[in-house]
């Protein structure tokens, strides 16, 4: 039993708002980068990388089905996974921006990929000891499944990084241009304060000292310069967990979206 | 009401859609049948989240059953505790490397934890049996399986990772 269900009706519906957003963000997360990911299917540089970002890609759908679907629940108003992924505008979306970033090189899909794995893997961890058994249950699933990203991601970060002059030079240039949307995934905001609250996951800032261990662990055996924290204060590369994003949302949604804008309901 | 040993039985002509030599029960994904009245429900646990086969799986179950008489089926699914490699039977590690895929050779422990590179015992190629294999990728041609290539023989083949 989890521990929403065991509250009276009005307090439960004074949770649902931070509770729903917090799910939202969690599926948002996957959904997105998920997305982003499966462009590559087909195109990826070496087989081998194809299989694995299209492998990571399918993960992330999964994980984020679960969460959606359990977002949908706790609101109560009877939208199910689907109508949460498909009938939602950009500004609905409470996905970090880093996850939306266009794949302008491939340096860049797997430097993204490093920051949000290293991020993703610590959150689960939290999550997983969830004072809400389905966000629990949901967490240590998907940790499982994570363990494995954030390996390959740490393993592709030091063969690039410390490959070819020009691999290292990609590889240095998307670290800097990433950077400073890092800062957004330790931004505590109420909805962070009221989960911690509740104990159904951490504050985010707490995640912090983790991931830069581990961050700055791999890049210095991938002999990467890692950037100044304050490279990533700037609060202009924020905004996606409340709803304000890049102009970049948008062009995923409207293909990810196209078919059941255009034949709502539409099924297999 | 059939019991449900028998059920269970029945159950192991149901095989994984991608590797048709396992059944489910070997791959450890049935937790538990009971009976609800006249309802029997299977409850399963899903290997990995995104892994489409569950669907498949759940159809194959229900055919399967109403094939052997019991009038209606229900399957439920359970997700905690998460499915794990542990949970595969001797026959099912049998049938896959008779199949050309190399079992699991670690316990899900053994690679949990944000370690780098996890101490990894050599994965023997079902093939020739070397223990001179290399491996290529950790993520293969579906979610549970990594690639590798045999130094020996040097076939490529599937390894159904633990997880």
């Amino acid at each position: 039993m989890n521990s929403v269900l065991k509250r009276n009706p009005t307090e439960l519906a004074a949770l649902a708002t931070p509770l729903v957003e917090g799910l939202l963000r969690l599926g948002d997360n996957a959904l997105v980068l998920s997305q982003r990911l499966s462009a590559w299917c087909g195109h990826g540089p070496a087989i081998e990388e194809d299989m694995a970002l299209t492998n990571v890609a399918l993960d992330l759908l999964g994980q984020s089905r679960m969460w959606l679907t359990l977002a949908g629940n706790a609101e109560g108003a009877g939208r199910d996974e689907d109508a949460l992924a498909y009938r939602r505008d950009a500004n609905q979306f409470r996905n970090v921006l880093l996850n939306e970033l266009p794949d302008e090189d491939y340096a860049r899909t797997i430097v993204r990929q490093f920051f949000f794995d290293v991020w993703h893997y610590f959150l689960l961890e939290r999550l997983s000891h969830s004072s809400h058994s389905e966000i629990a249950a949901i967490a240590a699933k998907s940790l499982k499944e994570v363990t494995y990203h954030v390996r390959r991601a740490s393993d592709m970060m030091v063969r690039l990084g410390d490959g070819t002059a020009e691999s290292h030079r990609r590889m240095q240039d998307a670290v800097d241009a990433l950077w400073p949307y890092t800062g957004e995934l330790f931004v505590d905001d109420a909805i962070d304060l009221e989960w911690d609250k509740q104990h159904w996951g951490p504050k985010v800032s707490a995640l912090r000292e983790a991931w830069l261990e581990h961050v700055a662990q791999v890049m210095t055996e991938a002999s990467l310069a890692v950037p100044a924290p304050e490279a990533a204060m700037h609060a202009a590369f924020r905004g996606g967990r409340s709803g304000r994003h890049t102009e970049h949302l948008g062009y995923l949604l409207a293909e990810m979206q196209f078919l059941q804008r255009a034949y709502p309901g539409a099924s297999w | 009401m059939i019991d449900a040993q028998q059920v269970m039985g029945w159950l192991q002509e149901v095989a994984d859609p991608e590797i048709p030599v396992l059944s489910i029960v070997d791959l450890g994904i049935v937790r538990e049948v009971s009976w609800e009245q006249e309802v029997c429900v299977v409850t399963i646990t899903p290997t990995y989240s995104g892994c489409p086969a569950i669907f498949e799986i759940s159809r194959a179950i229900e055919q399967c059953l109403l094939a052997h008489e019991i009038k209606s089926v229900r399957i439920d699914t359970r997700i905690a505790p998460a499915w794990t490699t542990d949970w595969m039977t001797e026959q099912g590690h049998s049938a896959l490397k008779s199949y050309g895929i190399a079992p699991p050779v670690q316990r899900a422990v053994d690679i949990s934890g944000i370690i780098r590179r996890p101490a990894m015992p050599a994965v023997p190629c079902p093939q020739c049996g070397s223990k001179s294999t290399r491996l290529v990728s950790d993520f293969g041609s579906t979610s549970c399986k990594a690639l590798y290539r045999c130094s020996d023989c040097r076939e490529p083949f599937d390894y159904f990772k633990t997880h």
